[in-house]
């Protein structure tokens, strides 16, 4: 069987092969084959708690970008009303990326939560069969010869091996996933850093590569659409006219 | 036969399935190797109903191998890249 889940399984179940060959009579085999298993659930149960962690951060991370985008929207509102269009505008590209960010990473902590779940509902399985092999295993060691009971034990071994295999790669997978997202996560991080999101009102006339980069982001409609929304609630002129002569807003 | 789709469990299908079950596996290694994603889309979906349909969910006390390991339902195509590849899933 090819496939990652195919190989992953393999690795475990030779592991518990391994472990099935090297005791002497099965009683023994059946034991340690249980103790094994525990051990693992631990493992298992370590893995949920890192991915749980992760969410958790992601979620502040999601905090403090929304805390951006509140205050940007309002920094733009000052700008415009003081009439600097300019200002108010790479407010709002800020704004922009910031928002596109935010929205990427809620729905990506959304679907966390629900692998999460899915996770910790395996776990809950996983815990069922290791209870089943314990009772199993007195019932082997009591009814079938040693050589029978080898077979027995082999099939019920690999089967809790095959479920302990599969939820170990789900882990890994969202594992993956929150590495990506705090990568990106990261990524805002250092624009914040060198200032795409700063305060507004320190920045001078000028534009640095910051901003001209975030006008080519923020460059679709969107800016746009809410300056001019911006204008008509602030009711500084047309709330079509795309320009404004800097300060023309001042009288208002 | 024993399929379990990676992440959810493990279910019993009629044994007549298996040639359905590998023919599909087959197209789905030749859709990835094209690069077809629409095509795989398709495939892994018929996939997932042939299980949905004649598979009955094993009890949690069953302690079994399965016969074939589906990878997880959300299998993105880049993630099939590295599975579907071969003979597939199901060894010819």
């Amino acid at each position: 069987m090819a496939g990652l889940g195919g190989r992953m399984s393999t690795v475990v179940k030779a592991k518990i092969s391994k472990l099935l060959d090297r005791a002497e009579d099965p009683g023994e085999t059946l034991d340690y084959g249980y103790q094994k298993q525990v051990e693992l659930l631990q493992n298992v149960k370590k893995g949920i708690a890192d991915v749980v962690t992760s969410k958790k951060r992601l979620q502040m991370q999601s905090q403090k970008l929304e805390q951006s985008v509140v205050k940007l929207d309002t920094q733009a509102r000052q700008a415009m009303s003081q009439g600097r269009e300019d200002l108010a505008r790479a407010a709002l590209e800020r704004k922009t990326v910031a928002q596109t960010e935010l929205q990427s990473l809620d729905t990506q902590i959304a679907e966390l939560e629900n692998q999460q779940e899915a996770l910790i509902e395996n776990e809950k399985k996983l815990r069922t069969k290791i209870e089943t092999f314990r009772t199993k295993k007195e019932v082997i060691k009591a009814q079938y010869s040693a050589a029978e009971a080898q077979v027995k034990i082999s099939e019920a071994a690999n089967g809790v091996g095959e479920e302990m295999a599969d939820l170990g790669l789900a882990i890994q997978r969202a594992e993956d996933k929150t590495e990506n997202m705090r990568a990106r996560a990261g990524a805002v991080e250092e624009l914040e850093k060198a200032g795409a999101f700063d305060d507004i009102t320190q920045l001078g006339g000028g534009q640095d590569d910051i901003d001209r980069e975030l006008a080519q982001i923020g460059a679709g409609g969107q800016v746009d659409d809410e300056l001019a929304k911006m204008k008509a609630e602030l009711g500084t002129g047309a709330g079509d006219a795309p320009q404004i002569e800097q300060g023309q807003g001042e009288s208002k | 036969m024993i399929v379990r789709i990676s992440g959810e469990g493990q279910f019993q299908l009629p044994d007549e399935d298996a040639d359905r079950l590998n023919q599909l596996d087959n197209d789905a290694v030749s859709a990835v190797e094209a690069g077809d994603r629409a095509k795989f889309k398709q495939l892994w979906g018929q996939m997932l109903e042939l299980v949905n349909v004649d598979g009955n969910r094993l009890e949690e006390e069953e302690l079994v191998e399965s016969d074939v390991i589906l990878p997880p339902r959300d299998v993105s195509f880049e993630e099939a890249c590295a599975e579907f590849t071969g003979e597939g899933l199901i060894p010819d």
